[in-house]
């Protein structure tokens, strides 16, 4: 029998402050990497730890040749509608997912996008993440997504800590005030 | 609420904000900073005070993006100035508004 862990105690009434987040991104168009962003740099500036996990498709956020030029997916997004009234549209304005998949769309609504956060002072993607490791937050790259994809470590952006395994990056988490979050 | 800080009486909100900027002193931001655990406050501290402060008055918000960009204080070494939460700590030994923006 192993011996309780005193630190592993459940208490209903501790509301100690988080002591750190791992965030893992999972997605590579430009609507799923910024919650990831916003999250890991929203962390730093409360003094929490932050470390950022990009996995599978959201490697094309590290990668330095598509970094500069990741995509508003609009195609099978039936929310797509929320974005209407940056053209001046109700917000109930339909947007059929066959319309997204016109030559020019998805770039056109990237275009919407980029300008709207810019005007908000949200940061294009390789500035927020020198914002976050300037910050002391930490980036990692997902060794078995570099392996699937074919990507070397010369390949990815130069503020890459390093490239994890799943069980490096669970060391990572370790602390009893940590939180995972999927992205 | 009214609180005394530094031999001064003066208003703050519950999170220890000054409701009043023009309550503030020079000897207060340093008693702000001491229980914030950050300084002993140094020129490059007092500069971006004062930017805040000047920003403040003006009614413009401050990111840690426009500090960076103006040259204030880049961001690592903002981090470095005012550990754990710069924007939020620098703001409240200003005697500015706490900062709302997610950015």
């Amino acid at each position: 029998m192993s011996e309780s862990n005193p630190t592993a105690t459940f208490d209903p009434d501790n509301n100690a402050p988080l002591e750190k987040v791992l965030i893992i991104v999972s997605r590579g168009s430009l609507d799923g990497i910024y919650p990831g962003l916003v999250l890991a740099n929203g962390a730093r500036m409360e003094g929490i730890e932050a470390s950022m996990f990009f996995t599978f498709f959201g490697l094309n956020a590290l990668a330095e040749k598509t970094m500069d030029s990741l995509k508003v997916a609009t195609v099978g997004n039936p929310a797509m509608n929320m974005a209407m009234p940056m053209l001046g549209m109700p917000m109930t304005m339909p947007f059929p997912t066959m319309l997204g998949g016109i030559p020019g769309v998805s770039n056109f609504a990237t275009h919407l996008m980029n300008q709207k956060m810019e005007e908000l002072d949200i940061p294009p993607v390789r500035e927020f993440l020198e914002m976050i490791t300037d910050a002391g937050g930490k980036v990692f790259a997902c060794k078995l997504a570099m392996d699937m994809f074919g990507l070397k470590r010369d390949d990815l952006w130069e503020g890459v800590e390093s490239v994890l395994t799943v069980g490096d990056f669970y060391q990572e988490a370790a602390g009893t005030r940590t939180q995972v979050l999927f992205t | 609420m009214k609180t005394t800080i530094a031999g001064t009486e003066i208003d703050v909100n519950e999170e220890g904000y000054l409701t009043d900027a023009s309550q503030w002193n020079e000897a207060i931001a340093a008693a702000i900073a001491a229980e914030e655990n950050v300084g002993p406050l140094t020129d490059a501290h007092w500069k971006i005070i004062q930017h805040l402060r000047e920003k403040h008055a003006a009614d413009e918000q401050v990111t840690i993006r426009s500090l960076n960009k103006s040259g204030v204080a880049p961001t690592k070494e903002f981090y470095a100035l005012f550990p754990k939460g710069p924007l939020k700590k620098a703001a409240r030994i200003a005697g500015v508004p706490k900062p709302a923006g997610c950015i």
